[in-house]
């Protein structure tokens, strides 16, 4: 057998030319298919640690996946609001170790403005045990003290000290600025790779100021000066929703029922993996079906490999009646062709390895600053190597055809070569 | 005494479905011995070749190489006969365009641990060996045995196919047309060169042709027709 792969290997030397390209495809179709798999591996961690280190998430009563989706993804509109008073009853719950309140409903060019207290900035995770980083700036403090996310900060170009002016509502089209109470962006956040990044944050009091001249949507009368505006009671009447973090996890269970059987209003409590999980499973068909394509891209690359081989078989008869002749049984005619599109495969599937990781070295930077996805060059994880030993015998397979092919015909041809 | 380098006694062969193609009643090759075997082209020259190496079995009868009955036995075994006292020198092309002289000439001791513990017993190593056939068919010069066989011209391709069929001291030489692709004057020097060096590894030798005017040069020459071959018509 090591003469066979002495002979497999000088066979393949010599075609060089097509050997690098058949060996190429492989590699580049093996890189996309296990860049892919570390990419989805990547996202659907990062997307199930959105949230993280927050026990339950409180709104209005309605579907779990729907109140994911607006509290945590700021995404589609809140079915109801919460009112301040069951918020503070269960704030100050015993067992309850803190509580961020979010109040949506404005936005400023596209992104949303999240209502909050300073409490996000202190208790928020992500991403296991990350907690929100300020890349310039301070949590706000001020009425009109504004903090925005990586993505805010970066694709409307803002700095410390910019002036932003929150609007009414969160349509397209928006029809009123409130633009009589302008803010000051005293805060930017490192990039989180989660909804954060694309949130201008601002504090509860200031919704409520920024509103307190406005009756059914419309501006009423001037904007009340600084000093009215510390007069007045500036505690909200509700909320959308709050995150809950709990002293010890074993009441998660205890509170949830609270929340859910609470009588003066009807509220919904989620704990936010299991929703995560849910709205994965929904998402997830994409990831497949990206998985699947790169597998495609691989099977398109065995085949030319299998082209490659099968092209060369004609001329290589006479090849196979000179091993005949100095004593090769058809096993090995048969063993040389199978070992040569294994090689083939092999080669092209480590190459492809180092591609992948090259890449990824390369790259990894630009897509923790772009996507947030922490994807790092490394040892492949279980499922490469799986993905891998599937390439593998895929070449074995499609090394079955050729190699069966020159068989019977060694057979058929013995030492004589009939064309 | 020693067994004939091959033995052929009531031999029958014919294509599935074709008429009788061979049919030899008794075909014996000494050790030592140079035999001419001549026919035209179709009459089974190339099918006796295959018969005679293994790679077909014939209808009835026995073949013997060096002794060790080459049919009624299974391919494996058969293969294992060629590989250990066999050596074949084709028409042309006789060289794999990717390996080095040297790694052609020693093809068969890849695949017989028999020639290659001869050749490793009479020469002391396997390149020894190779270069020691190479320099008597007067290839050892220019570092030919480095070169890939690719960069030969074909009368150095024929002489090196000679030297490969001869490593290893195989019993039986079978040679299907060698001088075909070679002028005049290079056919005689590569016969020489194939006797003496057959002479000196003791094997017999089997050279199929329809040149007639290379007959002389050998000590026997037999009409394939006059052994019962090309039997033509002869229903089966």
């Amino acid at each position: 057998m090591n003469a066979l792969a002495k002979l497999a290997l000088a066979s393949l030397r010599n075609r060089r030319f097509t050997v690098a390209l058949t060996i190429a495809s492989i590699a580049i179709s093996t890189a996309l298919l296990l860049g892919v798999e570390r990419l989805r591996q990547e996202a659907r961690e990062g997307f199930l640690r959105t949230v993280s280190g927050t026990d339950l998430i409180v709104g209005a009563r309605s579907n779990p996946v729907q109140l994911l989706l607006y509290a945590v993804f700021r995404v589609g509109e809140p079915t109801n609001n919460v009112s301040w008073e069951s918020y503070r009853t269960f704030a100050e719950r015993p067992g309850v170790a803190w509580t961020i309140p979010i109040s949506l409903g404005d936005s400023h060019r596209g992104f949303r403005v999240v209502g909050t207290s300073t409490a996000y900035f202190e208790h928020l995770r992500f991403a296991g045990d990350r907690r929100l980083e300020f890349a310039e700036g301070r949590p706000f403090e001020a009425i009109h003290d504004a903090v925005v996310g990586a993505d805010v900060a970066e694709r409307l170009r803002y700095r410390i000290g910019d002036r932003i002016v929150v609007a009414h509502g969160t349509g397209r089209t928006v029809l009123a600025e409130h633009d009589d109470q302008p803010f000051t962006i005293v805060g930017i956040l490192k990039r989180t790779g989660t909804p954060v990044d694309q949130s201008v944050h601002v504090s509860l009091a200031a919704l409520e100021a920024i509103h307190s001249n406005w009756r059914f949507g419309t501006r009423i009368g001037e904007a009340p000066s600084d000093a009215e505006l510390a007069a007045m009671d500036l505690t909200p009447r509700s909320i959308t929703a709050f995150f809950v973090g709990l002293e010890s996890k074993v009441g998660v269970f205890a509170l949830q029922r609270a929340v859910n059987e609470y009588r003066p209003e009807p509220l919904s409590a989620i704990m936010p993996g299991v929703a995560l999980q849910q709205l994965w499973r929904l998402l997830g068909t994409v990831e497949r079906a990206l998985l699947v394509t790169a597998a495609c891209v691989v099977l398109a690359g065995l085949l030319g490999m299998l082209t490659a081989v099968l092209a060369t078989l004609n001329e290589r008869r006479r090849e196979m009646a000179i091993l005949r002749s100095v004593g090769a049984r058809p096993a090995h005619v048969f063993g040389l062709l199978l070992l040569e599109a294994v090689l083939l495969t092999a080669l092209g599937a480590l190459a492809g390895l180092l591609l992948m990781n090259g890449a990824l070295a390369g790259l990894s930077g630009w897509l923790e600053a772009r996507f947030g996805l922490y994807a790092a060059a490394g040892w492949p994880t279980i499922a490469e190597w799986r993905l891998l030993g599937l390439i593998l015998a895929a070449g074995l397979v499609a090394g079955l055809v050729p190699a069966w092919l020159a068989y019977r015909r060694s057979v058929a041809d013995g030492l004589t070569v009939r064309t | 005494m020693a067994a004939p380098v091959l033995g052929i006694e009531g031999l029958r062969f014919a294509w599935p479905g074709g008429p009788r193609l061979l049919s030899l009643d008794r075909f014996v090759i000494e050790r030592d011995e140079h035999v001419f075997l001549f026919g035209p082209s179709g009459s089974g020259k190339s099918t006796l070749l295959n018969l005679v190496a293994g790679t077909l079995a014939p209808d009835a009868g026995s073949i013997r190489i060096d002794g060790e009955p080459m049919s009624g036995r299974p391919e494996r075994l058969r293969d294992r006969l060629r590989a250990d006292r066999l050596g074949v020198v084709f028409q042309m092309f006789n060289l794999l365009p990717y390996l080095s002289v040297r790694d052609n000439v020693l093809l068969p001791c890849r695949f017989s641990a028999r020639r290659r513990e001869r050749a490793v017993a009479r020469h002391g190593s396997l390149a020894r060996a190779a270069d020691h056939l190479l320099d008597a068919l007067g290839l050892g010069t220019d570092g030919i045995a480095r070169r890939t066989a690719a960069t030969l011209s074909v009368g150095q391709q024929q002489r090196v196919a000679a030297a490969r069929a001869l490593v290893g001291e195989p019993a039986l030489v079978i040679a299907d047309e060698p001088t075909s692709a070679l002028d005049l004057d290079a056919r005689e020097a590569f016969l020489r060169l194939l006797f003496a060096e057959c002479r000196a590894a003791g094997a017999g030798l089997l050279f199929v042709s329809h040149d007639h005017s290379l007959k002389p040069l050998f000590d026997r020459a037999v009409a394939l027709a006059d052994l019962g071959g090309a039997t033509d018509g002869d229903a089966a």
